[in-house]
């Protein structure tokens, strides 16, 4: 080794090669600052003038405080572990989910009394929605994945993250990307698409971090020291090319100018809408998915103490998950001008992928197999394991409305908003929760979380806000459907749409109230986590390996 | 033959066998009986104590 002790301490090849690529980007973007043609073009690229000159000295200060040595894969032959960008992460995904779920209190305060949007462009619905679905879903969902995959596969491959600047990079620039992405959309700056919304700039931006993320996680793999590679690493892979190949094809754009925000899809018309729904239900698919499942295959085991129910089934899970997921796209264009061929064929993939997510559901529950006390003693794993039962109800929903006829009645309506927030505050919300309650102590080095007792509150107060949010939905998505469809004698519509919107309105004070709830539970959990982390009676010596909290 | 013909006919032929047989041989590997013993040591990792 070249950086021997001894040695002069020399520039790695990251560091001085990140350090430059920064460098070069902070050139571009004061240049793109100086002649962008919006202003709000114009402070996006100071961003990045100010985000790559930060990085660029925060490399150099790492330099100069690390000692001459590059950091040892193993100490006494235990690995050892890159935690920093895990602990990062955590807290990230914890701020972002906060703001996330008040902005969902806000837009749905908004639906329901409308003078809330203050005639203002910036904070009207419409900037506001995907502000929300954005921080909710790649903002905390995002870091919760980058956080659980970078820990799960470094204890299951029993190696060092690979990589000194490029798991902090991912992780970084994964955040910046948020940033823009959140503050394009306020300042009006919109693809317009569905999970999609960021323009060019971010995309690309996007997809660098991306590949590096890939990288860091394949190279991992590559340096494992336990013979098979575990069924969590491999949904973990699966969600991270996924979403590459998606966000390529969906954002395959054409800048107007490098000084314009705006750009061109290449695809055309209904080819297009086609396109954006192959991404966006992969979203759902590869993000919301088998991300997610990847923590409930390594969390709800390590949580209940028992090996997953059936090693076999998740393989055959996996691959059933990953070969039909991606023909499901089109049954969000059922009656549109996409061809009817395609839609039936989006409809049947959808019905028979029910059948390998309850296997799924069924391997997750069924590890509780002889030890379902822990449910009642464990508020951590009650979480998980309620995720995995909504997962089950959602993935029975979401076939459902994939059929035509129910579609016919379901589609444009809440229903659709229903089935989502069953699956990402049940499915989504409650395996992250779980799971972050899990890596907190484990990362910290605590003995056990501040108080179970508070998690028992997060628990029933977010449980109460979920019943209150998804049954309102559907209460007010379906007559909404019926109001739609209903005819008088003479063959006119019997109902405007504004006597719809009226008739929902007590439904939506009542998804108002759910969505507080939830958030108020989030609150909690930030309270329970920050007081774990800054206890110092709960703190354990650091040579002691973090230990499962016992369910006692 | 337009370009999407020639997609639509192997897609429809040799992609729909590709699938099929990628997912057969999956389907075999996960069920062989002489996989039982690595598939239960698999199962272990997230357990072990390092």
């Amino acid at each position: 080794m070249a950086n021997a002790a001894g040695v002069g301490k020399t520039l790695t090849f990251g560091e001085g090669g990140t350090a430059a690529a920064l460098a070069a980007l902070a050139v571009l973007s004061i240049i793109i600052t100086a002649n962008a043609w919006t202003p709000e073009y114009g402070f996006h690229a100071f961003l990045f003038f100010l985000g790559s000159i930060a990085g660029v000295f925060a490399i150099f200060s790492r330099y100069h405080a690390r000692p001459a040595a590059p950091v040892a894969q193993e100490i006494d032959g235990k690995p050892n572990y890159n935690m920093g960008p895990v602990k990062f992460a955590t807290i990230a995904a914890m701020v972002w989910g906060i703001a996330g779920f008040l902005i969902g209190v806000v837009i749905a305060a908004q639906l329901t009394w409308p003078a809330l949007n203050f005639d203002l462009q910036w904070i009207n619905f419409g900037r506001m929605r995907p502000l929300h679905t954005s921080a909710v879903i790649f903002a905390f969902g995002g870091n919760v994945l980058l956080a659980t995959s970078f820990y799960v596969v470094q204890r299951t491959c029993h190696a060092r993250l690979a990589g000194s600047i490029a798991p902090w990079f991912v992780i970084l620039g994964y955040n910046f990307f948020i940033v823009i992405a959140g503050t394009g959309y306020l300042l009006g700056i919109t693809q317009g698409k569905e999970y999609a919304e960021p323009e060019w700039y971010a995309d690309l931006w996007l997809t660098v971090v991306w590949v590096v993320y890939l990288l860091v996680f394949l190279t991992t793999l590559w340096k494992r020291r336990e013979p098979h590679i575990y069924v969590a690493n491999w949904f973990y892979l699966a969600f991270i090319v996924t979403i590459a190949m998606l966000h390529l094809g969906n954002n395959a754009t054409i800048p107007v100018s490098i000084y314009s925000p705006k750009s061109y899809i290449v695809w055309s018309g209904v080819q297009d809408a086609m396109v954006q729904w192959w991404y966006g239900h992969n979203a759902v698919g590869f993000f919301l998915t088998a991300g997610f499942l990847a923590i409930m295959y390594y969390f709800v085991p390590k949580r209940a103490d028992r090996p997953v129910y059936s090693y076999r089934l998740s393989i055959v899970h996996f691959w059933a998950l990953i070969f039909l997921y991606i023909w499901a796209g089109p049954h969000h264009l059922h009656y549109t001008a996409l061809p009817d061929w395609a839609q039936t064929l989006g409809m049947v993939f959808s019905i028979i992928l029910w059948m390998p997510s309850w296997g799924g559901m069924i391997n997750g529950l069924m590890t509780l197999e002889g030890a379902w006390d822990k449910l009642r003693t464990d508020p951590v794993l009650r979480m998980m394991v309620v995720s995995v039962a909504f997962y089950g109800m959602s993935t029975f929903e979401g076939p459902l409305m994939s059929i035509k006829a129910v579609n016919s009645l379901s589609h444009y309506t809440d229903w659709t908003i229903g089935h989502v927030h069953s699956g990402a505050l049940g499915w989504v919300g409650y395996v992250s929760f779980g799971a972050i309650y899990c890596l907190v102590p484990w990362l910290w080095n605590r003995s056990r979380l501040y108080s179970l007792k508070l998690v028992n509150w997060h628990f029933w107060i977010s449980t109460i806000g979920i019943v209150l949010y998804i049954s309102a939905m559907w209460v007010a998505g379906i007559m909404q459907g019926l109001m739609w469809r209903a005819y008088t004698a003479l063959g006119f519509l019997e109902y405007s749409f504004i006597e719809t919107t009226e008739a929902m309105h007590g439904y939506y004070a009542i998804r108002t109230l759910g969505g507080l709830l939830f958030l108020t539970g989030a609150l909690i959990m930030a309270y329970n986590l920050w007081m774990t982390i800054r206890s110092s009676e709960l703190a354990e010596s650091a040579a002691a390996r973090p230990q499962m909290v016992p369910a006692e | 033959m337009s370009t999407y013909e020639t997609l639509a006919s192997f897609a429809q032929t040799w992609g729909l066998i590709g699938f099929v047989t990628l997912f057969g041989t999956v389907l075999v590997y996960a069920l062989k009986p002489s996989n039982r013993d690595r598939f239960e040591q698999a199962a272990r990792v997230p357990l072990e104590r390092d």
